[in-house]
């Protein structure tokens, strides 16, 4: 009986297939190599932190990422930041959306937020700032093979070069940038690890102490097992 | 039991005892301690299904105790912060990164949400395979259902103040579907948020009922639950009444107290239970987008839908029983239909012990046709679910609008099937299975 309520069970998933697919490249993973997550964090706030705030991360958490406070003033603030600040910008919401057409969105949890059944939100992120093409038709000249018609021009167009959409719908290198692919791939992945880690700062401690949490469980319940069966040895 | 033990004082008013004693001449210490503990007498067959009543207890505690914590530094507040992001979302993410251990807390609290309704759903399965809510613990079932219904409500309000879009857009959602009702809908939907739209004032008044309203009614509700299961006492796997064969004394020969052997015996249930919720709390606190889904790490913004809005898991089943109402019907939307039906489906559960006709309470000596009964509306209630997360398609509607007839067809034709079924004759005593 229990085996037909079982079969009976995955008949949705028998029936009826998923919706549309979304080919996401898996990000390398970063977490916990400092100088790869350092150099994440520059190119985040060199490229990113002008259009995107940061709003909810401080300057001085990056002292996680392995660095002093005063190595965080002397590379990463520009100059009237001060450390404790969080990572803001001077654009006004207001404006930008009358820049820009939207709102340039906070980019703290992003990692967080484009999580979905087709990949972590770094795989997204890491797909994405590789799909950059151009496109004439677009107001910035710029489209992306996985957010169509997006607001954002290609930011790190400079490094990566420049992408065409290919007759075949798969994309090609026409004008070679400042770094070789293999080079723009890692520093990406740098980025997405950055952008990350910034989504929850705390992940590493979290597991980290859920190890000894569940270590600390795992001797409670050795004891509290024996003294339920102390007690429980003349019930019958 | 307070008078006759203040008789027991000296003449000149000084001690004779114990602080122990002084207290319980004031106040029924030690009586409600037996009452309740030490001399409540409990079946001692209870199985696995029997541990969710106390993890329902605990976890009631973890939210109450983290809520307080949270309080503290959540901010209700729906206005733009400098940086252009809503304060309460914003106040959220301080939580979770600047206050110490604020990030424990919230996913302690976030993963409890969810953990209560497991708990919970497992507790009121055990009542169905066991027939606990059976003359004479009609009361102890109303009292559940109502706490499961509050619930809900705890649930649904408590998911907006994080201030995403799926908090937004689920609150849009549900509050509209009061305004199907014929009359006072529109105006009824209004008086719910406040405001024409989701906004500032719905988030303050959702706070209140979350943080206030609801946990006095469910702490009430949970008291009353206990207090009439204290009354008429537990039932057990087998559904035979213990106080039927006492001793001498007039104890319940298949009866244990409950102290110290069940609260022993619920520790070990205790350690499990926490075990299981550190591995989601430490290592997969989002638990694929089931307990804290990914859009909700995007600011509530009311100038964009979400091309697909999904309630929380634990909603699913009756979303789906909504959406499954497609036809205008005598004269009725299906809207309206839906909100009628989704209603009703979680309130049909208060009907149960006047719909079970059958003369086995327990699963364990019932006939074939309840067995069948119940698996398949356990498989139906998680196909509902699964439904529920999707988008619709024609295929799925169809599938639901068949689950959605046997999910009733289970309730209302029970007293016909439970009657007929051939069942077991139920033993004297409680077996050691």
């Amino acid at each position: 009986m229990k085996k037909t309520l079982l079969t009976l069970l995955f008949i949705p998933l028998l029936a009826f297939g998923a919706g549309a697919e979304l080919h996401l490249d898996k990000a390398p993973d970063r977490s916990g190599d400092t100088a790869a997550l350092q150099h994440g964090a520059k190119l985040f706030i060199n490229y990113c932190l002008n259009c995107h705030g940061a709003s909810y991360m401080r300057y001085n958490r990056l002292t996680d990422l392995g660095l002093s406070e005063q190595q965080i003033k002397d590379n990463l603030l520009f100059t009237t930041e001060k450390i404790g600040e969080q990572m803001k910008i001077a654009m006004a919401p207001a404006d930008a959306k009358v820049w820009f057409g939207v709102t340039p969105p906070d980019l703290t949890v992003i990692a967080r937020a484009r999580a979905s059944e087709f990949g972590s939100g770094s795989d997204w992120l890491y797909t994405y700032l590789r799909s950059f093409y151009r496109d004439d038709t677009r107001p910035t000249g710029w489209n992306n093979a996985i957010f169509p018609n997006v607001a954002m021009p290609h930011i790190l167009w400079e490094l990566q070069g420049e992408q065409v959409m290919g007759p075949d719908h798969k994309l090609q290198l026409a004008k070679p940038g400042k770094m070789k692919p293999e080079e723009y791939d890692a520093a990406v992945a740098d980025l997405v690890g950055y952008l990350q880690y910034m989504g929850e700062p705390k992940a590493g401690l979290r597991k980290t102490l859920g190890v000894i949490v569940l270590i600390g469980l795992g001797i409670i319940l050795v004891f509290a097992y024996a003294l339920k069966r102390e007690f429980w040895k003349d019930i019958h | 039991m307070g008078s006759s033990n203040y008789e027991k004082y000296k003449s000149d008013g000084s001690l004779p005892g114990t602080v122990l004693e002084w207290v319980d001449a004031r106040f029924p210490l030690t009586a409600n301690w037996k009452a309740h503990l030490s001399e409540y007498y409990a079946p001692k067959n209870f199985n696995f299904w029997y541990f969710f009543g106390s993890l329902a207890l605990l976890v009631l505690v973890i939210q109450i105790v983290t809520g307080i914590f949270l309080v503290m530094h959540f901010k209700p507040d729906a206005s733009l912060n400098a940086a252009g992001v809503p304060v309460a979302f914003a106040s959220v993410e301080y939580i979770m990164r600047d206050v110490p251990w604020g990030w424990l807390i919230r996913y302690m609290h976030s993963t409890g949400a969810s953990a209560f309704f497991v708990v919970v759903y497992l507790h009121m399965f055990r009542g169905m395979l066991y027939g606990s809510y059976r003359k004479p613990r009609e009361l102890i079932w109303i009292f559940g259902v109502a706490i499961f219904l509050s619930l809900m409500g705890e649930a649904f309000f408590g998911y907006l103040l994080p201030w995403g879009q799926m908090s937004y857009w689920g609150a849009q959602v549900i509050v509209n579907l009061f305004s199907a009702l014929p009359v006072i809908g529109p105006d009824l939907s209004i008086m719910i948020r406040g405001d024409f739209v989701v906004g500032d004032a719905t988030l303050n008044r959702f706070f209140s009922f979350h943080v206030i309203a609801i946990p006095l009614v469910l702490v009430g509700l949970v008291a009353a639950h206990i207090l009439a299961l204290h009354e008429v006492g537990s039932n057990n796997p087998d559904g035979v009444e213990i106080k039927k064969k006492k001793d001498e004394k007039g104890i319940p020969l298949d009866g244990i107290p409950f102290h110290p052997y069940y609260t022993v015996k619920d520790i070990v249930g205790v350690v499990v239970f926490l075990m299981v919720f550190s591995m989601i709390v430490f290592f997969a606190p989002e638990l694929g987008g089931y307990f804290l889904e990914y859009n909700n790490f995007i600011p509530a913004n009311p100038m964009q839908t979400p091309p697909h809005i999904a309630p929380v898991w634990y909603f699913t089943p009756y979303y789906s029983i909504l959406r499954a109402n497609t036809v205008n019907f005598f004269w009725i939307d299906a809207k309206l239909w839906g909100v009628i039906f989704m209603g009703l489906s979680t309130m049909v559960f208060f009907l149960l012990p006047w719909l079970d006709r059958s003369p086995a309470k327990s699963i364990r000596y019932r006939g074939p046709i309840y067995k069948w009964a119940l698996g398949i509306f356990v498989v139906v209630f998680f196909i509902l679910g699964y439904l529920g997360i999707l988008p619709p398609t024609p295929g799925r509607t169809l599938l639901s609008q068949i689950c959605t007839v046997y999910y009733f067809a289970f309730f209302l034709l029970m007293p016909i099937y439970s009657k007929i079924d051939k069942c077991q004759p139920e033993p004297d005593r409680v077996t050691s299975k």
